[in-house]
């Protein structure tokens, strides 16, 4: 980063700057996921609850249990599904707004309108497709009056169908959002030359504006996976409790408060969205792209 | 033909992407305009369109606890809890992002450990935070562990936002300042707080709307008595009456209020600052 002006003096300043933030990070991340760990190996006893012996009996249960994979594959599918198309959602809507809108003002505008939702709630938004999609909902009954169907579609609630509408409608903005700042740090001249150069449209769109998007293409992605792998509520809810989440098991054994099993399970969550997030991280140095 | 020409016709791609885009724009708002019209339905309680009878009722519902829960109580609470983060995220990631402007013993470490905590999904802190909390012999309530749990989301989000404004900084800007004879203080008013402001009205709207939005981390956080989040959750199974769209319906407008005042306040200061004072 860029040493301020005055770089001789003491250091003390700097870090007492920074002495809240990592007070606050301490306390309530770093300690609490430490503690998940070493609960995640107690023994948990009915009526009694915690009991401090180190076990690995947590992770023996898990991995042998068939609902853990049955519910970690369903994870992992809404989770590859939703990554799809939120980034060609996100990709092509971003590029649309930087490189097709000429007036500054109405691409902020219209990058204004895409942000608005997600400073509202997310789940009255995800409530707000029941009348939509539900059996006697808009969708329904419009395709019945037109007569395209005869019997009103089941399928579109409480269904796999409508997680992912649910996932893709909280989580595209995810995408846009790093996509569209990526984006718009593009020297139009590149792209100008690409062209003399002989590209064609789609030539400059993949070796030019795609590359150069990268960063924000892998933290969009970081945001959409850890929030769908993150996610209980979405998928209980759109699913009418017929698929579950990874997490949706974390919050089975809270609900018969066995916690150690709970932080078992929670361990594994972790480690395979830290792994995800790793494996972004070594693709792209996020941190020397967001304060260039 | 040019990639992104800023004169001549149109190349067909645009129509596309507009097209798309437009779609994508009813997707968003579409169901949300379904459930501010819904929530104006009659006493015959249907839970779909048609709208029969319109009516204020569910509102009145909403406000009168018998039947739907303590949502004024939830919304009391809800409150004040995101403005406490809304305060508190400004004024750490602020005072953490000038840190950062040096090179200093840990600032790495410190950096991922806030994307750590802005990726590790909500409700595995939550189960940690409840846990940490019972070993200290503390109670769990929304204004300590609930506090707490939203600050580990809102602060990564504020300090993301802080780099990028303060990448805008030039330390030249300063050094100029003190050159022409500024002073420190007047540097800070004059110059920084300036470039700055927009940037922190930024952090506040995400650290109140992250706090007051917030189910996974507050769910095992907030202690006996829901914030408003929570109560809409419940809500989501037990009622089954317009009303649940009529809280929707509400808490969207408070949402929208803070939207606006944020943004315009934004604009005002860009406009004050373009006039020159």
């Amino acid at each position: 980063m860029t040493p301020a002006p005055t770089a001789k003096s003491s250091m003390l300043p700097t870090y007492l700057q920074v002495a809240p933030l990592t007070v606050v990070l301490l306390l309530f991340f770093i300690v609490p996921v430490a503690l998940v760990v070493v609960v995640s190996f107690f023994r948990y006893q009915m009526l009694v609850g915690i009991v401090p012996d180190l076990t690995v009996k947590n992770y023996v249960d898990l991995l042998s249990n068939p609902t853990t994979w049955t519910l970690y594959r369903s994870t992992l599918k809404f989770t590859l599904i939703v990554l799809a198309i939120t980034f060609v959602l996100g990709f092509w809507i971003a590029y649309f707004l930087v490189f097709h809108v000429r007036n500054l003002l109405t691409a902020i505008g219209l990058f204004l309108v895409c942000t608005v939702p997600f400073w509202t709630s997310n789940i009255i938004r995800m409530i707000s497709w029941r009348p939509v999609l539900g059996k006697e909902g808009l969708i329904n009954s419009a395709l019945l009056k037109t007569g395209a169907i005869d019997q009103p579609l089941d399928w579109l609630l409480y269904s796999d169908f409508s997680v992912v509408v649910a996932y893709v409608h909280l989580f595209t903005l995810f995408m846009i959002v790093p996509i569209f700042n990526s984006m718009a740090r593009i020297d139009r001249s590149l792209l100008e030359a690409a062209v003399d150069a002989g590209a064609s449209r789609w030539g400059v769109i993949w070796n030019v504006v795609l590359p150069l998007s990268k960063t924000g293409i892998a933290l969009g992605a970081l945001f959409v996976v850890t929030l769908v792998m993150g996610d209980f509520f979405v998928v209980t809810v759109m699913s009418g409790g017929l698929s579950g989440s990874a997490t949706s098991g974390i919050f089975n054994d809270l609900q018969f408060l066995n916690y150690p099993r709970a932080a078992a399970n929670a361990v594994i969550l972790l480690i395979i969205v830290l792994m995800i997030a790793a494996a972004i991280f070594r693709l792209v140095d996020v941190r020397k792209e967001l304060v260039r | 033909m040019s990639a992104s020409p800023s004169y001549g016709p149109r190349p067909w791609t645009f129509y596309v992407l507009a097209a798309l885009f437009t779609l994508f724009v009813i997707f968003l708002y579409g169901p949300m305009i379904a459930v501010l019209i819904l929530s104006f339905q009659g006493p015959t309680a249907s839970l779909v369109f048609p709208l029969r009878e319109p009516s204020l009722m569910w509102f009145d519902e909403l406000f009168n606890p018998r039947r739907t829960g303590d949502v004024v109580g939830a919304f009391n609470r809800s409150l004040p809890l995101a403005l406490g983060v809304m305060l508190l995220t400004v004024l750490i990631s602020v005072t953490a992002g000038f840190a950062f402007r040096r090179r200093f013993k840990g600032a790495t470490a410190i950096f991922y450990t806030a994307i750590a905590s802005l990726i590790v999904p909500g409700l595995v802190l939550s189960i940690g935070i409840l846990v940490t909390f019972r070993y200290l012999g503390w109670s769990a309530t929304w204004y300590t562990s609930g506090l707490g749990a939203h600050l580990s989301w809102a602060l990564p989000f504020g300090l993301l936002i802080m780099f990028a404004v303060l990448g805008r900084l030039s330390p030249s800007y300063e050094e100029a300042a003190y050159d022409l004879g500024a002073s420190r203080w007047q540097t800070v008013k004059e110059v920084v707080v300036p470039i700055v402001f927009p940037g922190m009205i930024a952090v506040a709207l995400f650290g109140f709307t992250l706090s007051y939005d917030e189910f996974p981390r507050s769910w095992l956080t907030v202690g006996s008595k829901n914030t408003l989040p929570l109560e809409i959750w419940t809500m989501t199974t037990n009622v089954t009456s317009p009303a649940l769209y009529a809280l929707g319906t509400v808490t969207t407008i408070v949402s929208f209020l803070v939207i606006a005042i944020a943004l315009s306040s934004i604009i005002l200061i860009q406009r004050k600052r373009s006039r020159g004072k």
